[in-house]
């Protein structure tokens, strides 16, 4: 499994995803977030595989 | 994907410049449009004294970093708003930034220590607590303080943070709104119309938010990572998501959306009257220009027990 976090939330999905296909499985936008692993960027063609912990980091600020 | 410049792993990829980049070349491609954006809006020369205003969020510690790395005299400001735990939490991300970069000075102003109260006490206490009015209050404390201490130190201009998201996000909402007036003004820089109103300026309007925050991280910037309460539901975010949304089907969308509305304005095909220029005269309290007669707005918001304020 490969496990995704954002903002407190997790969730769960299968490995051979590549990370766009993933942040979008999750309901967010690419536009939105940055993916990072091990605090490293991924772009956004990089397959997830099992095992991988990845954190969505939005970068949305702003009132 | 490979860096385009090096054939090294690229660590983002910018759909809307169709170019992937690796950390030292996305590095050196934002100091390079940021550079550009200073220069082709003519915001400063090389050897003005600038203020950074920092929030302690990821927009105004790029931006300070930035300008410190192209080399300006940039120092730092940052308003200690008094919101709770938020406002501490900003404070040490800016003082952590500040230490490490020794050749800049930080300037602290504690707004309760300062005038009596905190943000929030004084949005109480004007009975602004509700709702979104107390971000008005906030934003006319936060325009009154940063052209003060730029007077009072002798700063040229202050920076500020906003990104291209920001921009176009209120492009949105004035366009959304009609609000003819303030799409008249909205500008990267706004000049100094009056003595004593500081020019201002926004270096990032040409990154989009998702660069600088991949700049931030590449660049091992930490910054406060969660909102404001009080921006929780604000109509920014909603706008930003929707655009957000159109990027992702229509890469360049935003950009778009935002310099071409510059352009057009600058080429006078989009005709926009500003209102006319309001008589301004000095307020009898803190000698900043304001068009209301006596005080500025910002000086009877002090005063005990008036209802109104900003
Ligand atoms: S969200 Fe509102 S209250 Fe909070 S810092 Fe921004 S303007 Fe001030
Ligand atoms: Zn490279
Ligand atoms: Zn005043």
């Amino acid at each position: 499994m490969v496990r995704i976090k954002f903002r407190g939330q997790e969730w769960e999905l299968k490995p051979g995803l590549r990370v766009k296909e993933a942040i979008k499985k999750v309901g967010l936008s690419p536009n939105a977030v940055l993916a990072v692993k091990g605090g490293k960027l991924l772009t956004e063609d990089v397959v997830l595989r099992e095992g991988d912990e990845i954190e969505l980091i939005s970068v949305i600020s702003g009132g | 994907m490979r860096c385009k410049k090096c054939d090294q792993p690229a660590v983002i990829r910018m759909h809307q410049h169709r170019l992937a980049l690796c950390k030292e070349h996305f590095v050196e491609w934002v100091l390079n449009r940021v550079a550009d954006t200073i220069r082709s809006f003519r915001m400063f020369s090389p050897k003005k004294k600038i203020l950074v205003a920092v929030s302690g969020g990821k927009d105004s510690l790029v931006l300070w970093d930035i300008l410190l790395k192209l080399g300006y005299k940039a120092d730092g400001l940052h308003l200690n708003l008094g919101i709770g735990e938020y406002s501490e939490r900003s404070l040490d991300y800016v003082l952590k930034f500040a230490d490490s970069h020794p050749e800049a000075d930080l300037i602290i102003v504690d707004i309760k220590e300062r005038y009596g109260m905190s943000v929030p006490e004084l949005a109480e206490a004007k009975k602004h607590g509700r709702g979104r009015k107390i971000c008005s209050l906030c934003g006319l404390v936060k325009r009154h303080e940063m052209n003060r201490v730029a007077n009072e130190r002798g700063y040229d201009v202050v920076a500020t943070g906003h990104n291209l998201d920001d921009e176009a996000a209120t492009l949105l909402g004035n366009l959304l709104n009609w609000k003819i007036e303030y799409l008249a003004h909205q500008s990267p820089v706004l000049p100094s119309t009056y003595p004593g109103l500081v020019r201002k300026v926004r270096p990032l309007v040409r990154l989009y938010e998702r660069e600088t925050a991949a700049y931030a991280l590449v660049e091992g910037i930490e910054y406060i990572r969660e909102e404001c309460p009080h921006a929780l539901g604000a109509k920014s975010l909603l706008y930003k998501e929707i655009l957000n949304r159109l990027e992702d089907e229509m890469p360049g969308a935003k950009q778009r959306f935002y310099m071409d509305f510059l352009k057009a304005r600058r080429e006078g095909l989009i005709k926009l009257q500003p209102p006319p220029a309001q008589q301004l005269h000095p307020c009898e309290v803190c000698g900043q220009p304001t068009s209301a007669p006596g005080k500025c707005a910002f000086c009877r918001l002090w005063e005990p027990g008036s209802s109104s304020g900003s």
